[in-house]
């Protein structure tokens, strides 16, 4: 296959940046996208040009540390895929590929295609688990927790923080993945005693990081690689107002 | 700040105040075409003016009314403080963005959608209900024979003269139950005969249908109601009523009377 | 130097209660007064981190990552062992230990593993309180299945990614120490060296990969967490970040490194598809349950299904050679990793290999299929099943899938003693990073484990003792030794800079890779071993002279940082080399052909090679000087390994 990248290249994060036209020749169907990016690279060097930088880590769809946005999607065009997964036979020969980083306040470029998403860190710093010591902990069989709540907490927990669901976000909002973490934690008898100060320590917070809110897309779940549904978001909300509203504790 | 301060300060709490303006707005929409629909009977308007007259004296009514008015404004206000919040979350856009691939139309564009209303409501309100309030309409005599109620005596009362009340009463000498009342029905008349209007009116239609068709759902959703016994009876309420029956009737009344003005 | 494994006495149940009892303590109003170098949050660093600083000490973290919930640990997929006997089918903190020394071949120390096995149990209700997701059933109860062959069932598991779930929880613990003050968490790290004060481990030298910035870290103790090194093959199913650098740095700063040779090799990875390939899938080792592992009888018949003339399905039953059923009848498919992928290169070098290379097997899941119904196979492999069509394009509920062994897991780390500590005072090592736990060959679901053990429930202990001999009295950060350091990091990183060359790092890395999988794969031998040693020492010099590095340190500069970690696999290579072919018996994944039973098994000698191989550097391209630490068995009997 022969293809023709637009890459958006950005040398720091104070460099304006811009896309450059690259060819990517004799490009296995067989290859990942990422593995073709590799092989551009390779080229780049031995021509004496810096590579195209972007994340990566696994290449297995599970760090979450892929995040390229590939002809107007992030991940690509295809569904429940990371960036890593998705193969080139999924795109045509001769086709024009434009690939930009996640664009978002809140997750400024660092360089090229990788942008900084510590935000989404400190989202978790503020409240995003059980306060629970090393040791001490009551046998793991004491507390039953019903098998639909287990699973449906553990289909919230799936997410891996790669942040589709805010590039995919005409408002660039992060509540797909904040209501993810909220809910998993929400959901599970472990999770009651704080629940009520976390979401609302969770949402400050992200909030502070500059996301935009939900205007109820629904971008996030068709794009989220590990499907994660917006019946999170709605979890999110019912907490935070009934912290707000109705609980008389107040959060530090 | 206090906790309610903080709550509606936040991303949630503004869209709280969208979902609830917004939920309250729509179900205001049935009250309202029920009282248009009054003006498909032919009886010369008196059903409709007396809705009318009803509307704008009935103690809770205007209460609720009033409410209505601030709810529009607060909805037009938090969608533009949501909306430039969210334009700022990100500066740079996309060069390619491939939107259909994740969400309706509708949902991208709410924004230019309920632009395109908030200017008829203006231009509706401006037309009916100030000249309704303020705009020395005309009045109109219906008398009804008690025996039989299909005659009805129509007279439109001068302009010029005392000014007239509105008045309900039985005319023992005639024999008629008398019905004087600010003739909101001509004015409505007289717009609709005009084809600018009726395509204005149409065209808003359709916005609000488009608007409601993904507005009604995501409301529940910014109220934190989800419920998957629940949703599919709100989403199929937010496309057939709301998307497209309400917004249907509503743009059928120009046109209807657009129609039986041009054959007169 | 006289390796000293500070293994308590007494019988092997209570040595750890007894050792804990007497491990000195630090007073709790001094514990703020040290710092503790953490590097790596995998679920080891990650679990250290916090549990250190809920103790009250201060904690610096560092990982290359972006963030610290990435970590390889995360990839993880099958579960995680636990004796915890839920099941009723006879499971027993001593049956863990057991299974887990025959697993590793006799050569893993029995203190250690019987700790691990001990605290096993722990770790399941640690993870449970923080809020893991583990599958469960409709009682609300946990639920187990057996795994890797295990007689019981005693893992657990949460779907098919055990290692996220795990790893967010340990994250969960560390973000609640950050967010409290007491851990310091540097993202986008790399450390490149390690700093020592009089023979002591006091600091560290990291690279910040966003700035370029060459830091200078001090702390009362250092403890890498690091991983594995697979990446020494250039092709495993690591991440591709996943490096030596760290502990290839401590190693030459006088860490000795366990035995370096000892390398898993899985059996079930999707197979190569040409030379651009850049890292290998694993899929769950589950499949083998129901799927049935085969190859033609014949090259001829092998031969047309590479050429395409031929589909698998097309293949007659009397042509297949079912070969694991045929030659362990009572294992069938479900013998070790070892086992399963040696007969694996076996069969493709016999060239009755398929796929368009011939590099692959098949596994079918065609009688599967017919016995259960496909909606019951979906319902068991279905993600799995999905990931390979993904992949390959193929729909293996029509056609069997093609697998083929892969670089997966190194048993081998730095050396370390029962308390973790490596020969460095000061340095510890958990999880992967260390050599101590799983022998010659680890068993599935043994390594989150490990992980977690080391981190959660070993190192909150051993490491206080070292800390209150020491003293709180705080770390001169303005010795000298840092400032050399950091000279010596700055100095490498100009070297690498200048290298102008024309041949790409990864183009070194894939020959690595290569020599690696050829001569120190599944297979070994002193002969190609002695060639490997050759191949590497020509390829680290030709490395120095003609590799290209672009770019300048300040700025984020992958072809910088992917220059030093190859660099450092390459020397690391030429150790696997040399330990592999000093070990002249087989054992686990090592497998010296010299050294077989008359069927072709691994055939271990006890009397020779009972002993840990610690490798002490000795400079550069000189030869290390090998120590023994002798393997003492006073609980289990050594017996060959059968799977017949």
């Amino acid at each position: 296959m022969n293809l023709t990248l637009k890459v958006w290249r950005q040398r720091n994060a104070s460099d304006k940046g811009g896309f450059v036209t690259y060819k990517a020749d004799g490009i296995s169907p067989d290859m990942s996208f990422l593995e073709m990016l590799d092989v551009v690279n390779e080229g780049l060097v031995k021509k004496g040009e810096d590579p195209i930088h972007f994340d990566h880590d696994c290449r297995e769809g599970i760090c979450g540390m892929c995040s390229l946005y590939i002809n107007g999607r992030p991940h690509g065009p295809k569904r429940a895929i990371t960036t890593c997964q998705l193969h080139m036979r999924s795109f045509s020969d001769g086709e024009t590929i434009t690939i930009e980083p996640w664009r978002a306040t809140a997750f400024p470029v660092i360089k090229d295609l990788a942008v900084d998403r510590s935000a989404f860190d400190r989202i978790q710093q503020a409240g995003g688990y059980i306060s629970v010591n090393t040791g001490g902990v009551p046998d793991a069989n004491e507390i039953p927790v019903p098998k639909p709540i287990a699973d449906e907490a553990f289909n919230s927990a799936t997410c891996i923080q790669c942040g589709a669901c805010v590039a995919a976000c005409k408002n660039a909002s992060a509540m797909l993945f904040v209501s993810a973490k909220i809910s998993q934690l929400a959901l599970l008898p472990q999770g009651q005693p704080e629940r009520y100060r976390r979401v609302q320590s969770m949402v400050a917070q992200m909030d502070a990081e500059g996301f935009g809110g939900c205007t109820n897309t629904g971008a996030c779940e068709i794009e989220c690689p590990k499907e994660i549904s917006m019946t999170n978001i709605n979890r999110m909300r019912r907490d935070y107002f009934t912290a707000k509203f109705f609980k008389e504790e107040e959060i530090r | 700040m206090s906790s309610f301060t903080k709550a509606f300060s936040s991303t949630l709490g503004k869209k709280l105040i969208m979902g609830l303006t917004g939920l309250f707005l729509s179900l205001f929409l049935i009250v309202h075409l029920i009282g248009n629909l009054q003006l498909f009977k032919d009886d010369a308007g008196k059903a409709f003016n007396e809705y009318s007259y009803f509307m704008t004296h009935f103690l809770p009514i205007k209460i609720i009314s009033y409410l209505l008015y601030a709810s529009i404004v607060l909805h037009a206000v938090y969608a533009l403080v949501i909306t430039i919040h969210n334009k700022k979350a990100r500066p740079v856009s996309y060069a390619s963005y491939n939107g259909a691939a994740n969400s309706t139309w509708s949902s991208r564009n709410m924004g230019i959608l309920g632009t395109i209303l908030l200017i008829f409501i203006v231009i509706h309100m401006g037309n009916f209900w100030f000249k309704y309030h303020w705009g020395g309409l005309p009045y109109t005599q219906y008398e009804m024979s008690l025996s039989n109620p299909s005659d009805v005596k129509v007279t439109n009362l001068p302009i010029s003269g005392e000014p007239l009340i509105h008045a309900e009463y039985v005319n023992t000498q005639t024999g008629r139950e008398v019905l004087v009342a600010k003739d909101l029905y001509q004015v409505v008349v007289f717009s609709f005969s005009s084809l600018w209007y009726v395509v204005l009116y149409v065209i808003s239609m359709i916005a609000m249908g488009f608007h409601l068709y993904h507005g009604f759902q995501s409301g529940f959703q910014s109220l934190g109601f989800d419920h998957t016994k629940y949703k599919p009876a709100i989403n199929w309420l937010g496309t057939w009523l709301f998307g497209i029956i309400i917004p249907a009737a509503f743009a059928a009344i120009p046109i209807y009377i657009y129609i039986t003005t041009l054959n007169q | 130097m006289i390796l000293d494994s500070k293994i308590p006495d007494g019988p092997l149940a209570e040595k750890w209660s007894k050792h804990k009892f007497n491990l000195k303590l630090v007073n709790p109003a001094n514990k703020r007064k040290y710092t503790v170098i953490v590097v790596g949050t995998g679920l080891a660093g990650a679990a250290a981190a916090a549990s250190l600083a809920e103790l009250g000490y201060n904690v610096k973290a560092f990982c290359f990552q972006d963030s610290p919930r990435r970590a390889h640990s995360i990839a993880a997929q099958g579960g995680i062992n636990a004796a915890k006997n839920y099941r009723n089918d006879g499971d027993s903190v001593y049956r863990l230990f057991y299974d887990t020394i025959k697993g590793g071949d006799y050569r893993a120390r029995e203190a250690n593993v019987h700790r691990l096995a001990e605290v096993s149990v722990n770790i399941i209700d640690q993870c449970v309180a923080q809020g893991v997701p583990f599958a469960r059933e409709y009682g609300g109860l946990l639920d187990n299945r057996s795994f890797g062959g295990a007689q019981v069932s005693r893992t657990f598991y949460a779907r098919g990614q055990t290692g996220q779930q795990l790893l967010l929880g340990a994250y969960s613990a560390l973000n609640r120490q950050i967010y409290e003050g007491k851990v310091k968490m540097y993202n986008r790290h790399e450390m490149l060296d390690l700093v020592k004060i009089d023979g002591e481990a006091r600091g560290i030298v990291t690279r910040n990969l966003i700035t370029g910035e060459i830091e200078t870290h001090a702390g009362h103790a250092v403890l890498l967490c690091t991983g594995g090194y697979g990446n020494v093959f250039y092709l495993s199913t690591n991440a591709m970040g996943s490096n030596t650098t760290a502990i290839w740095r401590a190693h030459k700063k006088g860490a000795l490194f366990g035995n370096p040779c000892f390398t898993q090799i899985h059996p079930t990875c999707i197979p190569v598809t040409g030379d651009h390939q850049s890292k290998l899938t694993l899929m769950s080792e589950s499949l083998r349950n129901d799927g049935r592992v085969w190859v033609p009888k014949s090259r001829e018949v092998a031969a047309r299904i590479r050429k395409g003339e031929l589909k698998a399905s097309d293949v007659k039953e009397e042509d297949r050679d079912y070969f694991l059923e045929r030659k362990y009848p009572s294992f069938g498919n479900l013998v070790p990793r070892d086992v399963a992928s040696r007969n694996a290169k076996e069969a493709v070098d016999d060239e009755r290999g398929v796929g368009g290379s011939g590099k692959a097997v098949y596994l079918d899941f065609a009688d599967a299929i017919k016995r259960l119904g496909k909606a019951a196979v979906e319902a068991k492999y279905g993600n799995l099943f999905d990931m390979y069509y993904q992949i390959t394009d193929e729909d293996p509920y029509t056609q069997p899938m093609r697998i083929y062994p892969a670089v997966h897991y190194t048993m081998g780390g730095l050396w370390v003693d029962y308390n973790l500590m490596t020969t460095i005072p000061g340095c510890y090592a958990l999880g992967e990073a260390n050599f101590s736990d799983h022998g010659a060959n680890r068993l599935g679901a043994s390594a989150l484990m490990q992980g977690l053990a080391d981190g959660y429930f070993v190192i909150p202990y051993t490491l206080g003792d070292y800390l209150a001999t020491i003293g709180p009295k705080p770390i001169d950060d303005k010795h000298p030794a840092f400032a050399e350091a950091k000279k010596a990091v700055e100095d490498n990183v100009k070297k690498l800079l200048s290298l102008k060359g024309t041949k790409t790092v990864d183009e070194y890395h894939r020959e690595l890779g290569n020599i690696m999988w050829e001569y120190c794969g599944m297979a070994r031998s002193a002969e190609g071993l002695t060639k490997a040693k050759g191949l590497i020492a020509e390829l680290k010099e030709d490395f120095w002279k003609n590799a290209r590095v672009m770019g300048i340190n300040e700025e984020l500069n992958m072809s910088l940082e992917k220059a030093g970690r190859v660099a450092d696999f390459i020397e690391l290579g030429a150790l696997m080399v040399e330990d592999a072919l000093q070990r002249a018996e087989s054992c686990g994944g090592h497998f010296r052909v010299e050294s077989q039973t008359e069927e072709g098994e691994a055939l271990r000698n006890d009397d020779e090679f009972a002993y840990v191989a610690a490798w002490e550097y000795t400079g550069d391209n000189q030869p290390e000087n090998l120590h023994k630490e002798n393997l003492v068995y006073e609980n289990v009997k050594l017996t060959q390994r059968s799977y017949k």
